[in-house]
């Protein structure tokens, strides 16, 4: 144990998802030795957090205004929406650059165990986009894990009601880079199911 | 490696520990439940792979550690998994199944056996599509009551043992109540409701099947109430379980609770 308010810096660093009490100790001692100036820039952006991240109105997504950039952006085509878990998902398809439609985050995957049922994500309002909006096409990127296949299911089954309505998933399977013989059966399953012709 | 040790299981939960390790919650045939770490199973590249997700039915090697077992090598035996997350009803369901199987076992490394049995049974059955999930739920919320001690009374009194037929249920009591014992604040079952409570204690199907919608329901909240009742915590699933009748109009309605008198 240390004095004081480094103990305290250690034990708060150390509630940080994927830092352990050794690594928040790593990092405390950086932050001792910094530039007191880059000290202050960090607490800044944490005192800026803690006042209360905005959420794009529309979409769900972090923003700095009422809309996130994307959904301000008139360029992207407003009839394709790619429903993601979280925010960061939405930055990840970003990178592809192959995406020009707009985003829908529900901020989570329907996970009963955790409490977790449609209610406590945003269904309601991406029924409620899909129903004013000109949507024609939802992709379902939710991850390739057993809640987001879960909330695949889920999702699907509720846009089937919407007359003309296309709704895909994202293809998933195999790994880049790995083996075939050390994929296991739920992967190898839906690669299979998800083939295409070439 | 010495303390290596085999078995075969159920993954009731995971959860994320560290950058790309998780905590994976077994109910396994000899040692009960094992709570052991994956290590790098997030990575896309784990040779895991998606074996350790909730519901996977698996082989695994584990070796002891200091607090936690880990997960050196993994099979998998069936796919009943891939049955359940193609459904958000079986879904559900079975994460109601795998979070009282969880909370109903506190000791890790002790068997039990009959547990196990149980939940593999229910997701086996979800799986399959061919019974209702309502019903998989309650016969199996039932015995694995049984399985804690706690089974609710149904064909004696709960509270004097007098064998019948008996007219009120309580689970204060912990189960139909005789008219001399009876109390304020139980609930009237109709006879047929009763008799469906029997028939899923016992896995007695032709007569659960038979059942009527009024029937289910009930017996349904009777069950979730007598759970409610003896669990410390609030099972945080059930709630969420979507119960919907083969023989309703497809709408969907949450899991219900007969009102008290
Ligand atoms: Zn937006
Ligand atoms: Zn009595």
């Amino acid at each position: 144990m240390y004095e004081g308010v480094v103990q305290d810096l250690i034990d708060e660093l150390g509630r940080l998802p994927g830092v352990g009490p050794k690594s928040a100790q790593r990092i405390a001692f950086h932050l001792l030795s910094s530039d007191p100036a880059d000290i202050t820039r960090l607490a800044e952006v944490l005192g800026k957090v803690a006042e209360g991240v905005q959420f794009c109105e529309t979409c769900g997504n972090v923003a700095e205004q009422e809309q996130c950039r994307i959904c301000r952006d008139e360029r992207r085509e407003p009839n394709v929406i790619c429903v993601v878990e979280e925010s960061k998902d939405v930055l990840a398809v970003e990178r592809t650059r192959e995406f020009k439609g707009r985003y829908h985050v529900l901020g989570g995957a329907l996970d009963p165990l955790s409490g977790v049922g449609p209610d406590q994500l945003r269904m309601r309002e991406l029924l409620a986009r899909i129903s004013s909006d000109e949507v024609t096409e939802v992709i379902i990127a939710t991850d390739p894990n057993t809640e987001g296949e879960a909330t695949a299911t889920y999702l699907v089954r509720v846009l089937r009601d919407f007359p003309g309505l296309t709704v895909t998933r994202l293809a998933s399977g195999l790994p880049m880079g790995g083996d075939l013989e050390f994929a296991d059966e739920l992967t190898l399953g839906r690669a299979l199911s998800g083939r295409r012709a070439l | 490696m010495a303390g290596l040790y085999r078995d075969t299981g159920v993954v009731l939960r995971v959860h994320k520990l560290g950058e790309a390790d998780r905590i994976i919650t077994l109910l396994t045939k000899k040692h009960g439940k094992v709570r052991a770490v994956a290590k790098g199973v997030r990575r896309t590249t784990s040779r895991f792979g998606a074996r350790l997700e909730p519901f996977g039915h698996v082989d695994v090697q584990l070796y002891p550690g200091r607090t936690l077992d880990v997960i050196t090598q993994v099979q998998t035996v069936d796919t009943v998994a891939a049955g359940l997350i193609s459904d958000y009803q079986r879904y559900t369901t079975a994460s109601a199944i795998t979070e009282t199987a969880d909370r109903l076992v506190s000791e890790e490394g002790e068997p039990v056996l009959r547990l196990y049995l149980l939940v593999l049974g229910a997701l086996r059955a979800l799986a399959g599509g061919e019974r209702d999930t309502s019903l998989v739920l309650d016969a199996f919320l039932l015995r694995a009551m049984a399985f804690a001690g706690w089974a609710p009374a149904l064909t004696e009194c709960a509270r004097c043992g007098e064998p019948g037929k008996h007219p009120a249920f309580s689970v204060q009591a912990g189960g139909m109540m005789c008219g001399r014992c009876r109390t304020a604040g139980a609930v009237h079952p109709s006879p047929e409701t009763l008799a469906l409570l029997v028939a899923l204690l016992h896995g007695d199907w032709d007569v659960a099947e038979a059942s009527g919608p009024g029937a289910r329901r009930d017996a349904n909240g009777i069950v979730a109430a007598h759970l409610q009742w003896h669990m410390e915590r609030q099972l945080r699933s059930l709630p969420l379980v979507e119960r919907r009748g083969r023989d309703s109009d497809g709408q969907t309605r949450p899991g219900t609770v007969p009102a008290t008198e």
